[in-house]
């Protein structure tokens, strides 16, 4: 044990180096921060500090990234926070995902939109997946969905997320695709965090679930559930390429939880290029592929304008989504 | 016998000794974690995972680390209840009730000891459920559907009254206070924000550990604020420390209370959603109805009342470890950190565990003995040591309570915003404390109030509106019946009590 920790701190030292040599770039944040808007131990933690070590390890940047947590509103309270206090921080990065921007699209962020801040890029996302248990007499997608239409009683879906929030939405955006227009025909129950959920799937409380691939897979490799549709574009690559899509199933759903990271509004360009290079750095190096295989994160490379677009896009759609189904008027 | 040989292995795997180092300083550091009102086990955990990170840990020690900073600090959380009725965790709440008396009464060394010796037990007992039960058991927890989580924390609130305050009025409003405070925030089954007044710090509800903090630490420097101000000697009574061990008659009462409650407490842990608190809380409940039924000890020094809450939250903490191992659901709060810790170590914990990563589990579950004796090894010594913050004049120690009572919250959430909520509790703590009115059913109603009206609305959501459904399976009906037995026992038992009391009073001035 101690030989091989000796040796992982070798290999680490020496990484350090190589890499420290071969990038230069104009921008190095002096007291690199990232804000997770969350309790320590959450997604959004999570994604600070391992981007943050990564970094470091790469030696994109000098000093140590310090993690701050600051939780309150489902990110709200650090939204405000740099909203109206750390506004022309150049060296201060803040965790997001999909629920950062279904929190905006919604307006559960009071006085705030997507537009004050700079959205820096992407790390990866985890694609959405709806499942059943192993002995259930659904076999596919359209057979859930069928379900949904005919005998609306009979079907429960649960869910990680509160109502209106990311897990309800995957399910009411294949819903809609398949051309139920009611929204309240889909009974979600939300449950305290994908595990519960799936937990309760397995209990034979409810019939279905929707959540992300990474929640659903320990239990899919046990042959306990069933997955019956994965939200992405094609098929996902591995062991997860026997998932069938839901586009191949004739219904066109997608629905990909991104994780990455915004910055205060008026950093300056040198400052926003620097990060979004940065991140362009981390994510295509061989550690960050390494972490991404780990945990399941899928494909999503977007840094700067591009993701800045993105995220227009995501809020958009799912604005209007909610607003179909009745969450915001 | 594969499971004592697996066991074995988890043995060899465990015991080296940058491991054994690792379990020594995790045990210490959580304690103290523990003991410090505000940082509980969840965030000891949480702040020491950049520490197991950065050292390069392979998973096997991280793992050993982390899981001895979690019973160090289920440990630590009873040091500051006894001595300064400040639990320094949820789960630590109702030592207070007993544990504090004891201090007053000149027997805070026997109450420390004898709660060590009473964690002991609970997490050895749990250990070895874990080890024994736990594919058993997590058939056992999918018998948990919304409607029996519901009937679950009905029979936590019916058995509330037994618990604290002679006026059962000022027990249920404290309680349907803790309920109201529960209500804030956004509610999941709706999106709804419900009572925040547009404030997004209370979006996500009122952290427990802000309002116990407020409630139990900040009511206590405020009421020595008011006892003592203005005189020049602001020594608090002379304490008595008394013995450090508890005599051996004590330990033989405790004995079966302990071993009652680890069964009790266990059970709770392994229920995802139940956890550590509603461990210790039912430990104590119950415990009181079968050993003090007329309610004349437990309250005021009973050193089961110390034994039962210790056993029953300690043998939660092994409990939460089987659906968070076996199932990937965490149990509370701090095996939710355990479980990011496992994910971001690339294992994936559910029903395979067992199978695809042997040596990580059984090397847990032998950290999880060693800790334990590491633990029991390092407190009873320190007990001497524990006991001399009593010595400390309150005009030093309550200074340094409302320090780190404000250091702990702002650490966590990092935001003003808690720091000035946590005032509000102290005041109203200090109002309420003056009114007689007891604090635990409002920690509890807090705790407790948002899981089970989520449970009910899931429950009530799946059935269509059908209410049947809440007494739809054998297990919720059996909840049922304990819930309301255990709501009419202590009424019935204690108006016969009180009769049978007068009668013989009369007698004996007859006589």
């Amino acid at each position: 044990m101690a030989i091989n920790s000796l040796r992982a701190a070798l290999a680490v030292a020496a990484l350090g180096l190589s890499a420290g040599a071969a990038t230069a770039q104009d921008f190095t944040p002096e007291q690199p921060e990232c804000i997770a808007p969350a309790n320590p131990g959450g997604g959004w933690d999570f994604t600070c500090r391992q981007v943050g070590r990564t970094l470091q390890d790469l030696g994109l940047i000098t000093a140590t990234m310090q993690v701050v947590n600051l939780a309150g509103g489902g990110g709200g309270a650090a939204y405000a926070e740099v909203v109206n206090e750390r506004n022309d921080d150049d060296d201060l990065i803040v965790a997001a995902s999909t629920a950062t921007a279904t929190r905006l699209a919604q307006g559960a962020y009071p006085g705030n939109t997507m537009d004050e801040v700079r959205w820096i890029g992407s790390v990866g996302a985890d694609y959405g997946v709806i499942a059943v248990a192993a002995d259930s007499d659904i076999q596919d997608l359209t057979g859930l969905l069928d379900m949904i239409r005919d005998t609306p009683e009979n079907v429960a879906v649960a869910g990680g997320s509160a109502v209106g929030g990311w897990d309800h939405l995957k399910v009411l955006i294949a819903t809609s695709a398949y051309g139920i227009d009611d929204p309240r025909a889909v009974r979600y129950i939300a449950f305290d965090g994908g595990g519960e959920a799936v937990t309760q799937l397995l209990a034979g409380s409810v019939q279905a679930f929707t959540g992300d691939l990474s929640e659903a897979i320990g239990f899919v490799e046990s042959g306990d559930i069933r997955v019956i549709a994965v939200l992405s574009p094609e098929r996902l690559s591995g062991e997860f390429a026997d998932f069938p899509t839901a586009r191949e199933q004739g219904v066109d759903a997608i629905g990909a939880n991104w994780r990455g990271f915004y910055g205060p509004g008026d950093m300056s360009d040198e400052a926003y290029n620097g990060w979004a290079s940065m991140i362009d750095t981390l994510y295509a190096s061989d550690e960050w592929q390494q972490i991404m295989t780990d945990n399941g994160l899928a494909p999503l490379d977007l840094q700067g304008e591009e993701f800045q677009a993105f995220v227009a896009d995501s809020v958009a759609q799912i604005e209007s989504i909610s607003r179909e189904i009745g969450i915001i008027q | 016998m594969d499971t004592l040989s697996n066991l074995a292995d988890g043995f060899a795997i465990a015991i080296t000794w940058q491991n054994l180092g690792l379990a020594v300083l995790g045990c210490f550091l959580g304690t103290i974690f523990g003991a410090l009102p505000g940082l509980g086990p969840s965030n000891g955990v949480a702040i020491l995972i950049p520490l197991a990170f950065s050292l390069g840990l392979g998973p096997v020690a991280s793992l050993i680390l982390l899981t001895s900073v979690y019973y160090g600090a289920m440990y630590g959380g009873r040091i500051s209840s006894i001595l300064l009725n400040i639990p320094g965790d949820e789960p630590a709440m109702m030592t207070c009730l007993d544990g504090y008396p004891m201090a007053q009464q000149g027997k805070a060394g026997e109450a420390l000891s004898l709660s060590g010796i009473a964690s002991f037990v609970g997490a050895f007992i749990a250990t070895w459920g874990l080890i024994i039960l736990a594919p058993q058991l997590v058939r056992f927890a999918l018998l948990f559907g919304p409607a029996e989580y519901f009937a679950l924390f009905v029979l936590a609130f019916a058995t509330l009254g037994g618990v604290s305050s002679t006026n059962q009025a000022k027990s249920a409003f404290a309680a349907m206070l803790g309920l109201g405070l529960a209500c804030i925030g956004v509610d999941t089954q709706t999106g709804v924000p419900r009572l925040t007044f547009g404030e997004v710090h209370l979006y996500d509800g009122i952290d427990f550990l802000v309002a116990i903090v407020g409630l139990f630490a900040l009511s206590e420097v405020f009421i020595f604020l008011e006892h003592r101000h203005g005189k020049a000697d602001a020594e608090g009574k002379k304490m008595v420390i008394g013995r450090l061990t508890p005599p051996l008659s004590v330990l033989a009462r405790c004995t079966p209370t302990m071993l009652r409650t680890s069964v009790i407490g266990f059970v709770a842990g392994v229920l995802p959603g139940a956890g550590a608190s509603l461990g210790s809380f039912l430990s104590y409940s119950m415990e009181k109805q079968i050993v003090d039924r007329e309610g004349k000890t437990f309250g005021k020094g009973d050193p089961r009342g110390v034994a039962a809450p210790e056993a029953g939250n300690n043998a939660a903490a092994g409990g939460a470890l089987v659906p968070m191992l076996s199932l990937g659901v965490p149990g509370s709060g701090t095996t939710a950190v355990l479980l990011a810790v496992l994910l971001s170590l690339n294992i994936t914990p559910g029903p395979l565990l067992f199978n695809n990563n042997p040596d990580v589990v059984w090397g847990l579950i032998a950290a999880l003995f060693i800790a334990n004796i590491v633990l029991l090894a390092m407190n009873i010594p320190m007990v001497g040591l524990f006991t001399r913050v009593l010595l400390i004049p309150p005009r030093f120690l309550m200074p340094a309570v409302a320090m780190i009572s404000f250091v702990g919250i702002y650490g966590i959430s990092g935001s003003t915003f808690d720091l000035m909520l946590m005032i509000g509790f102290g005041v109203m703590g200090w109002v309420l404390r003056k009114l007689d009115v007891p604090l635990v059913p409002i920690i509890l109603g807090t705790l407790l109030g948002n899981v089970m009206e989520n449970n009910l609305r899931r429950a009530i959501t799946i059935s269509n509106g059908d209410w049947l459904t809440l007494v739809g399976s054998p297990l919720a009906i059996g909840l049922w019946v304990v819930a309301v037995v255990g709501f009419l026992l202590p009424i019935v038992i204690g108006r016969t009590v009180r009769a049978r009391m007068r009668r013989d009073t009369e007698g004996s001035t007859v006589d």
